[in-house]
């Protein structure tokens, strides 16, 4: 297989498997958490269950004081790069023409230098936490396989990215078709894993502060 | 038949000199061929001592299933340049379209050129090959495919001018009907196997060694920059062997650097200006094309330095973006109008009819969850006071 090959590949028929694997994955996930069902709450409610959940939504993106004096590196790190990761992915131009092309629609973008330097320090700070995470001892015994194969899908992309966008490395269409198959990696092992938070951490927060406010208490 | 035998013994220097070029526009020229294949300025007198001493090499082109836009890419210059020169200074023995000679005659001449320099000429190959049906396409009633083994096995390198040649092009696209491979890949099918279910052709003149081994240049384009065949030419007439070569053939001096690496455009790209379409501000103001499909930063070729024409400009420069032209299976990487990073499938739609099934086999699984759950209820049975006494 050649180069261009390798490209009209994963431009083409790698990219419909990945997206087949990851829309069904994620959909039957979330229909079987939903489907679950919920024994009828015969309590009376002392407060709004909406509006608690609404309210921790929220809530539960600021830290309380004592897990950010005691966790500040993991929560710090979380955030940035979370945050460069979202740029990243949402705000390249080339992102946005991917998007486009499949929703119908676009929305500007941030100048491509800034998303590279947001690209880079994500990466160093993804190193960072695989470092803390191996260094605690606690975070290493509970380290699974399934947290490093995560942890390696959410890296290899931004890497390949990086090199695409120098151009350094490998040769163009290569590091184009590598970058697109660190993507096409990502979409496939997403439903299976934690990643699954992206979808599930709005109504996981959701229902715990649905909960309390139902008893009409702080969640 | 007797000048025939001067015009081969004649050097390029005194070609050149008979046809009025002067000795300081020569250097020019082994000038610019120097800076072209990267090679130090201190090679010049070296090229121009080399190419004044040259005898002409016999050249045998041979055309496959092409269109002949390789062949105008090389004369359609309107006045005679150096290079034009150069190429009639070697001696294309055999070309179906420039030659004066058809029919018997013709086949004649490439006949003779190949026993009077057997092992020695250079064969140059524009079109694929077909593999499937013979009759697809012959010369002379004879099958490109053993017109081409035939020629190749006494050919001292073979150069691939274009892209069919080169990587298969437009007839080896999908569908290939007329299974159409490249050069390269009919060597590695049948160089080295001979026959393999083709006529014995290939066998006929095995003195010059195996026809697998042969080396090959590829030349790719569609067509190719005139300037970089008469480069390989030049090299090759300079210092008697082929080029540096890239992983595809390529010689490096030209297919070193992508378009978009060298491209006039790319501060644009940097800084994020895009034309969005043909008729824009941006495609006014010369913005980067690559939202309108460019694949410049696919694409290794000398067009953003070269140029074409005379040196007059290169497609990204008339406002087109770069279609690939010079890689391998171009007409096959999707839209040329798509950007290089939208999906080349219509993923809106495979998204939109994955989750209509997924969305069944969940709802599916859920029943059966809840249905295993009520089976579990039902079949619960309570804990009395005499089970825990026994």
């Amino acid at each position: 297989m050649s180069e261009i090959e390798f490209v009209s590949w994963v431009r083409g028929p790698g990219f419909q498997l990945a997206v087949i694997i990851f829309v069904a994955g994620v959909i039957i996930r979330l229909l079987e958490i939903f489907l679950l069902g919920r024994k009828a709450n015969l309590a009376e409610a002392r407060g709004s269950a909406m509006q608690g959940g609404l309210r921790t939504i929220f809530t539960r993106s600021i830290p309380d004081k004592g897990t950010l004096k005691k966790s500040s590196f993991k929560i710090v790190s979380g955030y940035i790069f979370h945050f460069g990761l979202l740029v990243t992915i949402f705000f390249y131009t080339p992102h946005i023409l991917f998007f486009k092309d499949i929703f119908g629609f676009s929305w500007p973008a941030l100048p491509s230098a800034m998303v590279d330097a947001l690209a880079m320090i994500s990466i160093i700070t993804l190193f960072a936490i695989l470092f803390d995470r191996l260094r605690n001892p606690v975070t290493r015994f509970l380290t699974t396989p399934q947290d490093l194969l995560v942890w390696f899908v959410t890296i290899f992309p931004l890497i390949t990215g990086y090199m695409a966008f120098h151009r350094t490395g490998l040769s163009a269409p290569s590091l184009l078709g590598l970058h697109l198959l660190s993507i096409e990696l990502l979409l496939v092992v997403f439903p299976f894993t934690k990643l699954m938070h992206a979808f599930t951490l709005i109504m996981a927060r959701w229902y715990n502060g649905a909960v309390s406010g139902y008893k009409g208490v702080a969640s | 038949m007797n000048n025939k035998k001067n015009l081969n013994e004649q050097n390029l220097a005194d070609s050149l000199r008979s046809q009025g070029i002067s000795r300081r526009s020569f250097l020019k020229f082994c000038a610019a061929t120097a800076s072209m294949m990267a090679l130090p300025p201190s090679m010049i007198p070296a090229i121009a001592s080399a190419l004044e001493q040259a005898k002409r090499p016999s050249v045998i082109w041979l055309s496959f299933q092409e269109c002949t836009g390789c062949t105008e890419s090389l004369t359609r210059a309107h006045t005679a340049t150096i290079e034009n020169l150069i190429f009639d200074s070697i001696s294309l023995d055999y070309h179906h379209t420039l030659q004066a000679a058809s029919g018997d005659a013709a086949e004649a001449a490439r006949e003779e050129a190949m026993r009077e320099n057997w092992g020695k000429y250079l064969l140059v190959v524009d079109g694929s090959i077909p593999t499937l049906d013979m009759g697809y396409s012959t010369i002379a009633g004879m099958s490109n495919l053993d017109m081409f083994l035939e020629t190749a096995a006494g050919a001292a390198a073979i150069i691939s001018v274009g892209t069919c040649a080169a990587f298969g092009g437009i007839p080896h696209a999908h569908p290939n009907p007329t299974g159409a491979y490249s050069v390269y890949d009919i060597i590695k099918r049948y160089g080295s196997s001979g026959t393999d279910g083709v006529s014995a052709a290939s066998i006929k003149h095995n003195s010059a060694g195996s026809v697998a081994d042969k080396p090959i240049i590829t030349v790719p384009g569609c067509p190719p920059i005139p300037v970089v065949i008469t480069g390989v030419l030049t090299h090759y007439l300079t210092f008697g062997m082929i080029p540096e070569l890239d992983h595809l053939g390529r010689p490096k001096a030209f297919y070193g650097q992508s378009i978009h690496d060298r491209c006039y455009r790319r501060p644009f790209y940097d800084k994020g200006l895009f034309a969005e379409t043909f008729d824009d501000e941006g495609a006014k103001k010369g913005w980067c094309l690559y939202k309108l499909g460019c694949k410049g930063p696919t694409t290794y070729n000398a067009c953003a330095t070269t140029k074409w024409n005379n040196g007059t400009s290169f497609p990204i420069e008339s406002g087109h973006p770069c279609l690939g032209c010079s890689e391998p299976h171009f007409w096959d990487g999707g839209s040329f109008y798509k950007a290089l990073s939208m999906p080349t499938e219509d993923l809106s739609k495979t998204a939109i009819y994955t989750a209509a099934g997924a969305a069944a086999v969940g709802v599916a699984l859920g029943a059966l969850n809840s249905s295993k759950k009520s089976t579990a209820v039902a079949e619960h049975t309570k804990t009395t006071i005499d089970d825990l006494e026994k």
